[in-house]
């Protein structure tokens, strides 16, 4: 698996709908017609604190994530985007 | 919801419900121009108590706000109500998702530019055989014609992806490379579900349901093709031939799927039209997300259920026990084996009823053309297209 660029600013892909759930939320592509889940909700504030942070780093930072939590939280956005949930931002 | 479940694979915390559905069946009328021999929901004539349309927008409103990511609108054939194409609209434009099953008949050129022109909508065009003898047998003369012209307009106008919705039946399995090669012609995706003993089929169940040879060969087939073909939950009972098939293993009733039916009443599952899987009605009080949130029902539903005679069963993990509305209709006790269940204990039990099917529970409701000419489009199994990343299978966490 590519690992995620942390420096770079990520965004929700448009056709995503997240909806949260008490073990953190389900996420739904219209695009792709997939269905996907975050297991927790940290990783909710993380993905919901995408658009407007330069990078994802500075989105799990403002999430409340610890550094040495960076990693972990890193390939879990990997697999989101990779399957198209999860996209790159440029403005 | 009150468990917070540690694990990690979806079906385990879909076991305890979900704050909203994250699909639900709507059958918008039981009028339909066609009577299939095993249509679920015993369709052909309106109900005069059908929710208005202005109910319905209220219903679609509702959902709107619960964040319920799309609705499989089926009925009776949704599309021959005059504000069919008005309710799919304002579906749309409020964020709730439609794939609607039909039997093709107001599939025009016209329509299938509209709908091609909507990315949040998804068509299954129900067709029961891949010839006209095996389809028509079970559909009503005339029904492979319509079906095929609906695919060719739908084909023409661009739309990719739409589903050819097959129940699988004992004259069809045979079929199955057939209905691939169709599928592909028309660049659509094939969608397999399971024929329960529900509505109509009831009557024809015995007759119809593939035969244990052919569970097999189905199965086989899934394995080497299951990556292409949506399934959703119809097959998990499979599971106890070796490895769980792609698709939802877990019976969602109540917990992640439901429906409404076309007077606003609430079930289980589309396939469990009975008042013991009635939870309650939209136009009652807190309309659905109450039905949804706090029916007696759906809160049972929620909680862990116990194997029974399927306890020591190796499978149970995957299979469960099979379907609850399958066992339910054939007499079967809930909380024992299927009645396809593939170590034959099913079959078994089945031998054990007495005969004539007296005793056998009957759908709430008959709305069967009273011609006796067959009646319907079928099928909304809930689950059947959706697509689980499987790599989410064990969480997003990498
Ligand atoms: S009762 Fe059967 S059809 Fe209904 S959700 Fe359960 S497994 Fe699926
Ligand atoms: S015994 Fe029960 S769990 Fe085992 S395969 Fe049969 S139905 Fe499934």
């Amino acid at each position: 698996m590519t690992a995620m660029d942390l420096d770079r600013a990520w965004d929700l892909h448009p056709q995503v709908s997240v909806r949260p759930e008490p073990f953190g939320a389900l996420l739904y592509h219209f695009g792709t017609r997939r269905l996907s889940f975050l297991k927790d909700r940290r990783l909710l504030a993380v993905v919901q604190a995408l658009a407007d942070a330069p990078t994802a780093r500075a989105a799990c930072l403002a999430a409340g994530l610890a550094e040495d939590e960076l990693s972990r939280y890193g390939r879990a956005l990997a697999v989101l985007a990779q399957s198209s949930m999860v996209v790159g931002r440029t403005s | 919801m009150t468990a917070t479940p540690t694990s990690s694979r979806l079906v385990d915390l879909f076991e305890y419900g979900l704050d909203a559905p994250i699909c639900l069946t709507w059958e918008l009328t039981y009028a339909c121009n066609l009577s299939c021999a095993h249509c679920l929901s015993s369709s052909g004539r309106r109900d005069p108590r059908e929710l208005s349309t202005a109910k319905a927008k209220a219903v679609i409103d509702e959902l709107e706000a619960m964040q319920v990511f799309y609705v499989n609108i089926g009925g009776g054939e949704p599309t021959v109500r005059p504000d069919f194409w008005e309710l799919l609209d304002h579906a749309t434009n409020h964020h709730v998702g439609v794939k609607f099953s039909t039997n093709g008949v107001r599939i025009t050129r016209e329509t299938a530019e509209r709908l091609a022109g909507n990315d949040y909508v998804d068509v299954q065009v129900s067709l029961d055989g891949a010839t006209a003898d095996v389809n028509d047998a079970v559909r009503g003369p005339g029904s492979y014609a319509t079906a095929l012209r609906a695919l060719e307009h739908l084909a023409a106008a661009g739309m990719r992806n739409f589903k050819i919705s097959v129940v699988c039946t004992r004259h069809n399995i045979p079929q199955l490379d057939d209905f691939k090669a169709l599928a592909d012609r028309f660049g659509a995706q094939l969608r397999l579900t399971r024929l329960r003993p529900s509505g109509r089929g009831a009557d024809v169940w015995d007759d119809l349901h593939p035969t244990a040879g052919q569970q097999r060969e189905l199965y086989d087939w899934l394995l080497a093709h299951g990556d292409n073909v949506l399934t959703g939950d119809s097959f998990f009972h499979l599971a106890g031939y070796g490895q769980a098939l792609p698709g939802l293993n877990l019976c969602g009733a109540g917990r992640v799927v439901c429906l409404i039916d076309p007077v606003g009443d609430v079930y289980a599952c589309p396939f469990a039209i009975h008042e013991e899987f009635l939870a309650g009605n939209v136009r009652a009080p807190g309309g659905f997300s109450r039905v949804w949130r706090d029916s007696e029902l759906f809160r049972r539903l929620r909680t862990p259920q116990h194997g029974g005679a399927c306890a020591s069963c190796a499978f149970y993990d995957t299979c469960k026990g099979g379907c609850m509305a399958a066992k339910f209709f054939t007499g079967l006790p809930l909380d024992g084996p299927d009645p396809e269940c593939v170590q034959g204990h099913g079959e078994k039990l089945l031998t054990l009823r007495p005969v004539g099917g007296s005793g056998l529970p009957k759908p709430s409701g008959d709305h069967s053309h009273r011609t006796g000419a067959p009646v319907r489009d079928c099928v909304e199994d809930p689950l059947a297209g959706l697509r689980l990343t499987p790599k989410e299978e064990n969480g997003a966490h990498g």
